[in-house]
């Protein structure tokens, strides 16, 4: 008989910008060697995944990390205390940070994750990632971080036009010239503020790895894919799986060289002369993250188990050309349901 | 002339390029050079076989299969 493992899982956001929670809930409905309850973790009592049959047994509003670790915290205490949580599946870049340091908490509460280091989630956000390149001997374009607009005339001279005006989180355009680079920095620093990050813009085809490392250095899955069609937002649409060798190649190195720890997505340029620029590292699994169990490479599986402790064998291949084509849906939901989430925060 | 080893070509003419995900559809004269280029056959074998089974002489079709190669070459699909 299977075990059943109770797990927690946040992002059920499946909107036209979609958090990776409800494939993740999928794929691990799909797992082979155990059984799922889920409790769904949601910050807004309309993400999509709520309401989603075969999706959370059970759902419970949690205040976002901005209300401080200690609020969260105390919620998932609670939660804990009526469902017994065995692994927790963080899925927002926003809350990482707060899971990460509450690592230790959670495992006296018994609740297991398996996220990067705080080193790890640190150094390689886009501000530093030529730091990063540096480090690891990874091709990284060359970059910049600017926090007022004076410092645009001060670094002119390091770029050609255009370059990629990138906020520190979300968000990057390009521009031709400096008074673009003004109009978007302004943009983007109100909503995200500063730094803004000034990076060269490398010609090619966009590409992405999902993987899963050990935190010993040991790849345990990795898919790369192209995004076939692409929404307004930036989000994939559709994919497919590539048979890049080097794509896998520059995944495992990175993996060995900084002994990455949970799940990542690398966004690649590959350029007409066929180099590899990695253009931002994602500490997490991506909302695509279906495809890769649609390929053979169940990681939400995967991951759950290294969260517990065992050592799972590392996926050896995946099907090449397996594609995916998102769509929109209807629900239809009953204010009842609504109410209960809204009054009570648990569904 | 050689295809590269990530092209697949079905009975069908459709092209699928593994390594960067990109896919064509090709006529029946396309799918017959790539049949041809992934048997190793040689551009005088292809060309001499076209001409035996099409009404075209040789030389327009040859004219014709270097413009393909260039195509073929500008897509990363030959070697």
């Amino acid at each position: 008989m299977k075990p059943q493992y109770t797990i927690a899982v946040t992002g059920l956001n499946n909107t036209d910008n979609p958090g990776p929670g409800v494939p993740v809930i999928r794929a691990l409905r799909e797992a082979k060697e155990f059984d799922v309850r889920i409790i769904g973790l949601a910050y807004e009592n309309l993400e999509p995944g709520i309401y989603m049959e075969n999706t959370a047994d059970k759902v419970y509003q949690i205040p976002y990390p901005s209300s401080g670790s200690d609020e969260l915290m105390q919620r998932i205490e609670y939660i804990n205390s009526k469902e017994d949580i065995d692994v927790l599946i963080p899925n927002f870049d926003a809350e990482l940070y707060t899971f990460m340091l509450s690592e230790k908490k959670l495992k006296e509460m018994g609740i297991k994750t398996f996220l990067p280091t705080i080193k790890q989630f640190e150094e390689r956000h886009k501000s530093e990632l030529p730091k990063y390149g540096q480090k690891y001997g990874l091709d990284i374009p060359f970059s910049k971080t600017i926090s007022n607009l004076s410092d645009i005339d001060h670094i002119q001279h390091e770029f050609e036009y255009p370059v990629l005006v990138k906020g520190k989180f979300y968000d990057a355009y390009l521009a031709y010239n400096s008074s673009q680079v003004t109009e978007f920095f302004n943009k983007i620093s109100v909503k995200w503020g500063v730094p803004v990050i000034i990076q060269q813009f490398i010609r090619g085809t966009e590409v992405n790895v999902i993987a899963l490392g050990d935190g010993n250095g040991n790849t345990i899955g990795a898919v790369p894919m192209r995004k076939q069609y692409i929404t307004d937002k930036g989000k994939a649409w559709g994919g497919i799986t590539l048979g890049d060798e080097n794509l896998i190649k520059i995944t495992n190195d990175l993996i060995n060289k900084t002994k990455w720890r949970g799940g990542m997505e690398l966004e690649i340029i590959k350029t007409h002369t066929d180099k590899y620029y990695i253009i931002e590292i994602n500490p997490r699994i991506p909302a695509w993250v279906y495809l890769a169990v649609g390929a053979g490479q169940n990681i939400p599986e995967a991951l759950v188990k290294l969260a517990l402790g065992e050592k799972p064998e590392a996926f050896k291949s995946y099907d090449i050309g397996k594609m995916f084509i998102r769509y929109s849906y209807d629900l239809i939901g009953d204010i009842a349901q609504f109410e209960k989430l809204s009054v009570t925060g648990e569904l | 002339m050689k295809l590269k080893k990530n092209i697949a070509v079905s009975e069908t003419g459709f092209l699928f390029d593994s390594n960067t995900g990109e896919s064509f559809s090709l006529n029946e004269t396309g799918r017959k050079i790539l049949q041809f280029l992934k048997e190793d056959k040689s551009e005088d074998e292809i060309s001499e076989w076209f001409a035996e089974n099409y009404e075209v002489d040789q030389a327009t079709f040859e004219n014709n299969l270097y413009d393909f190669f260039t195509v073929l070459q500008n897509f990363k699909i030959i070697e």
